[in-house]
């Protein structure tokens, strides 16, 4: 009986060392690489009716070659400015990032009208992958510090 | 089993290709017609955004004085130019300023041609220009120079802005992205992509 304790702890034990080595090495794959914000029809009635509507959040983080292009949708019926772009109504925005860094924009979305993007690097294998995974594993939508 | 990998090995490199086929700016789905722009250009002769069709624009809004951003997209724009070889005629480039009241046509004619003789150069009264602004989202402010009361600096996007052969604005690409960058969106854009 002894023995077969012993058999099934050291059958789980190598399984978690498995799955660990698994979460730290194994290449990241994503199916959409798109972080995805809209900004939802009436956003702008609201905040003509002094309502706060905070839709986006302060920073957004992403991550290289996981979840790298920024996705915009305006749902509302009026254009939205996101730093430099002019966002018509039903429209989306994709921006891709290509280099780590912060990326500070003028945003009326947002009723501070300022959001930063921050581009992390994709985790190295080992122990920053494997903090990412399990991160990413607590958090339903990463991006959304 | 091995129909399967075959499969599977099909399959992504077909992503794969896709994926090289994307252009590298940010994209607007579905794209709006680029806002109509009809005034003189810099060089005296009449301008209309609608007679580049065919060509790929590419909109840049700066000022002559502006020391870091826009001379460096400029000269981007210029080795881009050269880079499409043949296809170099495809792209057009158009300067608009966003401090008419310095950049008088003839100071911005002779800025521009420093990079490229081919890129043209756009000014006006400020509420044409305004006029502009207005319609391409961009904003503009201005800012005293510390213990100065007449010099200024413009703070201003310092994105590209692409406008296809159709006369869509489909694209922006930041600020800093390499020449080859431009090259690839504008090949593909030239491409009807």
């Amino acid at each position: 009986m002894k023995r077969r304790l012993a058999v099934i702890a050291w059958l789980l034990a190598a399984a978690v060392a498995g799955a660990l080595a698994w979460a730290a090495f194994a290449p990241i794959r994503s199916a959409s690489h798109d972080a995805l914000f809209e900004i939802p029809k009436g956003t702008w009635a609201r905040r003509m009716a002094g309502e706060k509507a905070e839709i986006l959040p302060d920073t957004i983080t992403l991550v290289l070659g996981v979840n790298d292009v920024l996705l915009l949708r305006n749902s509302d019926t009026v254009p939205q400015i996101f730093g430099p772009v002019l966002i018509m109504p039903g429209q989306d925005f994709r921006l891709p990032f290509e280099q780590a860094g912060e990326h500070p924009f003028a945003c009326t979305a947002h009723a501070s009208g300022q959001m930063t993007v921050v581009v992390k690097p994709t985790p190295p294998a080992g122990l920053q992958r494997l903090q990412w995974r399990l991160q990413s594993l607590l958090s339903r939508a990463p991006w959304r510090d | 089993m091995i129909r399967r990998y075959l499969l599977a090995l099909l399959l992504s490199a077909a992503s794969l290709a896709h994926a090289a086929d994307k252009l590298k700016s940010g994209t607007f789905d579905p794209p709006r017609m680029a806002p109509q722009i009809a005034q003189k250009a810099a060089d005296g002769k009449d301008f209309s955004l609608d007679k580049f069709r065919g060509k790929v624009v590419v909109l840049e809004f700066g000022y002559t004085s502006c020391a870091d951003v826009c001379p460096v997209s400029l000269a981007l724009l210029k080795q881009a130019r050269e880079k499409l070889g043949a296809m170099g005629d495809r792209m057009q480039v158009v300067f608009v300023t966003v401090d008419p009241q310095r950049d008088t046509a003839p100071k911005l004619k002779a800025y521009l041609e420093q990079f490229d003789k081919s890129f043209v150069g756009l000014t006006g009264s400020d509420e044409q220009m305004a006029a502009i602004r207005k319609a391409y989202g961009i904003s503009a402010t201005k800012k005293m120079v510390d213990g100065s009361k007449t010099e200024y600096t413009m703070g201003h996007s310092s994105y590209l802005y692409f406008i296809d052969p159709q006369g869509r604005l489909r694209a922006l690409m930041p600020f800093g992205r390499p020449a080859d960058d431009i090259v690839h969106d504008v090949t593909l854009l030239a491409k009807g992509q």
